[in-house]
């Protein structure tokens, strides 16, 4: 793509995340919201509003996000102590408890070999999570570097970089992530086993293929930013390329990085889901939420509850993380006034 | 209006890097993978150590990575793709057998997205915060919150199995005759189509609703109604088009996403296109066929980006002059 249309469709593509970010533009300070917020006559007299407790005030706002952040604490702590509590075997086979719908003795009931599923959905929850939360840092890792190189620097570097974030939005990357898991599958189960190996190539490619949203947020923040009054100042002041970065740039960056990175965990939880739910994800013996509905989807008819819990589980983990983001969009954005 | 010639050749003259660049990423993943691609032949115990070597010798994979990489390439170029080690015939014809069928599901979704996201977007748009608007709002989050593996599988648990409409199965030899032929084949195309469109309309709708929400507050939108323009004139002929211009660049960038899905829709009613044919030859150690379709899958995003430039252009003919 050509350095003109490129940068036209970057741009756009930053505009257009008005759906998903409209954090372009000029970015005033994060703090500097709170002046405007209809209260600063009383601000000589009320308490300072920290910078936490303004997001908190702006989240509260979002119903829904509210909403979704309850019920993903839920699903969090009860995937978390839920084990400790629900103490039955997640490979409990028995034959005599066969595809048994949802009863006192095993409230989601059993699987085709009798296993538990409220004990597999609840380690499977902890997979899930554990999936999406290191997916999700190493996109944001990558990313900001990457953004924050290229947003640095001018010329060469940084029209190489955009143009490696371009070329990694357009490959097909289900196709790849299969391909890279068929290839590396077994070389790296030997070294690390079974579980520790699908977890960390899960993991690596996964946030592999998702940093790249990322960067083009940081480096469109580092282009505005770095022209900014406050980092001029620091540059006079004889701050170094390093300390600009770390101390005035990036903070300031901040608050789109956050919002993708939430939406991250949710895309990583559906790509594992994904995968495991193909088969090529974690191995039979670990339940995780996608290999359950795998396992399950041969016993549709008369199992249904085997597929619907897990599936609903995915879907509500999901639907109140995007939510959780569209809320911290809001709160995050400086320029949007509190009413 | 019309379309240089000249904007379209370069086009596609910059798609070409980026599909080089592709076959750089996907011929390093191979070559990085340890082990042989090829080891079923080669570490077959059956196969004395000298033919494996000749064997190794006649498929040159002893030469050097640069070597191998643009033999590699020019073989796919010339659509000499190699030979399914599962189904014992050429890789481009089993490929080319099962590329229209996803084509035709996959396209098909996308047209419905289209019918879908584009009118409920303008709406919501054209009215925001009204109770349209937050319905619309609420199930777009709903829609792209929902994996397409669960949607496929409540499908086929509400309309095959409780009330036994649609085959959840995708037969490629339909036996019935004439007019029955196209029903059957109907019937058992809805529902991996309405998976995939259902996903793509709720991102869509978003964008869509967006962009429209920018435009209809733009002076030449109140020039057109003060002018006395019918409604509709003002919606469909100043607003859609200029709606359309971000949306075409998002929706380039869901394509790879949209094969994702395909490869999931597929494998969940046996659709015997490429997806499943990925899947099946993944289970079955194919590397031939694995490599080729991830590479059509590669060409085909690739394709569809042009496709989005070109579109790009039409919609906003400042682009094709800068």
């Amino acid at each position: 793509m050509t350095a003109s249309s490129n940068s036209v469709r970057a741009e756009l593509v930053e505009a257009s995340s008005s759906a998903t970010d409209p954090s372009t533009g000029s970015e005033p300070r994060p703090g500097e919201g709170r002046g405007r917020t209809g209260e600063s006559d009383s601000a000589a007299r009320a308490k300072p509003i920290s910078l936490a407790q303004d997001i908190w005030r702006r989240f509260k706002r979002h119903r829904l996000a509210l909403v979704g952040m309850v019920i993903l604490l839920i699903i969090v702590i009860g995937v978390i102590i839920g084990p400790w509590l629900w103490t039955v075997p997640i490979n409990e086979i028995d034959f005599g408890a066969r595809l048994k719908p949802p009863s006192l003795k095993h409230p989601f009931g059993t699987d085709d070999l009798g296993q538990d599923l409220l004990a597999r959905m609840l380690y499977g929850g902890r997979i899930s999570m554990a999936v999406g939360l290191a997916a999700m840092f190493i996109a944001i890792v990558v990313g900001t570097i990457i953004g924050a190189v290229a947003g640095m620097s001018r010329g060469f570097i940084d029209t190489a970089l955009m143009w490696l974030t371009d070329l990694f939005l357009s490959l097909p990357q289900l196709p790849l992530l299969l391909l890279i898991i068929y290839l590396f599958r077994d070389s790296l189960k030997k070294i690390v086993g079974p579980e520790v190996g699908v977890f960390v190539m899960v993991v690596i490619v996964i946030g592999g293929f998702r940093w790249m949203p990322v960067a083009r947020l940081v480096r469109a923040q580092f282009l505005s930013l770095r022209e900014k009054e406050f980092v001029e100042a620091a540059r006079a002041l004889g701050a170094s390329r390093t300390r600009q970065v770390v101390r005035h740039i990036l903070p300031n960056a901040l608050g789109p990085v956050i919002v993708a990175g939430t939406i991250d965990v949710a895309a990583a939880i559906i790509a594992e889901s994904t995968l495991s739910f193909l088969g090529l994800g974690f191995p039979p013996d670990i339940p995780t939420w996608g290999r359950m509905l795998f396992d399950a989807k041969d016993y549709l008819d008369i199992a249904p509850y085997w597929a619907l819990f897990p599936g609903m589980l995915i879907f509500l983990t999901v639907l109140s993380i995007n939510y959780i983001g569209d809320g911290l969009r809001d709160a995050l954005d400086p320029r949007r006034v509190l009413g | 209006m019309t379309l240089s010639g000249t904007y379209i050749l370069r086009r596609v003259l910059i798609a070409l890097p980026s599909l080089l660049g592709i076959s750089v990423v996907l011929f390093t993943v191979l070559a990085l993978a340890p082990g042989d691609p090829f080891g079923d032949i080669v570490s077959n115990p059956n196969i004395p150590a000298e033919v494996a070597a000749n064997l190794r010798k006649k498929f040159g994979m002893d030469d050097p990575v640069m070597v191998r990489y643009f033999r590699w390439l020019l073989a796919m170029l010339q659509g000499d793709w190699g030979f399914s080690f599962a189904s014992r015939i050429d890789v481009d014809t089993l490929i080319l057998q099962r590329l229209p069928t996803t084509l035709l599901v996959v396209g098909s979704s996308q047209i419905l997205a289209l019918l879908i996201a584009l009118p409920v977007g303008v709406y919501a748009a054209t009215r925001p915060y009204s109770l349209f608007d937050q319905i619309a709002n609420t199930l777009t989050f709903v829609g792209f919150s929902l994996p397409t593996f669960f949607t496929g599988l409540m499908l086929i648990l509400v309309f095959s199995i409780q009330l036994d409409w649609l085959p959840f199965v995708y037969r490629a030899d339909i036996t019935s005759t004439g007019w029955h032929f196209y029903w059957d084949h109907l019937k058992q195309t809805i529902m991996p189509v309405t998976v995939l469109a259902l996903f793509q309309a709720a991102s869509w709708t978003r964008y869509v609703r967006s962009a429209a929400l920018d435009v209809v507050k733009l002076d030449y939108v109140t020039t057109a109604r003060s002018k006395g323009l019918k409604e509709s004139v003002v919606v469909l002929k100043h607003v859609v088009r200029n709606a359309m211009i971000p949306v075409v660049t998002l929706v380039a960038l869901q394509v790879p996403a949209i094969f994702g899905g395909a490869i999931v829709t597929e494998q969940i009613f046996r659709v015997p296109g490429i997806g499943s044919l990925l899947i099946s030859a993944i289970l079955a150690n194919d590397t031939p066929v694995i490599m080729a379709v991830t590479f059509v899958f590669s060409c085909l995003v690739i394709f569809f980006n042009l496709l989005a430039d070109i579109l790009y252009a039409w919609l906003d003919p400042r682009i094709a002059l800068s």
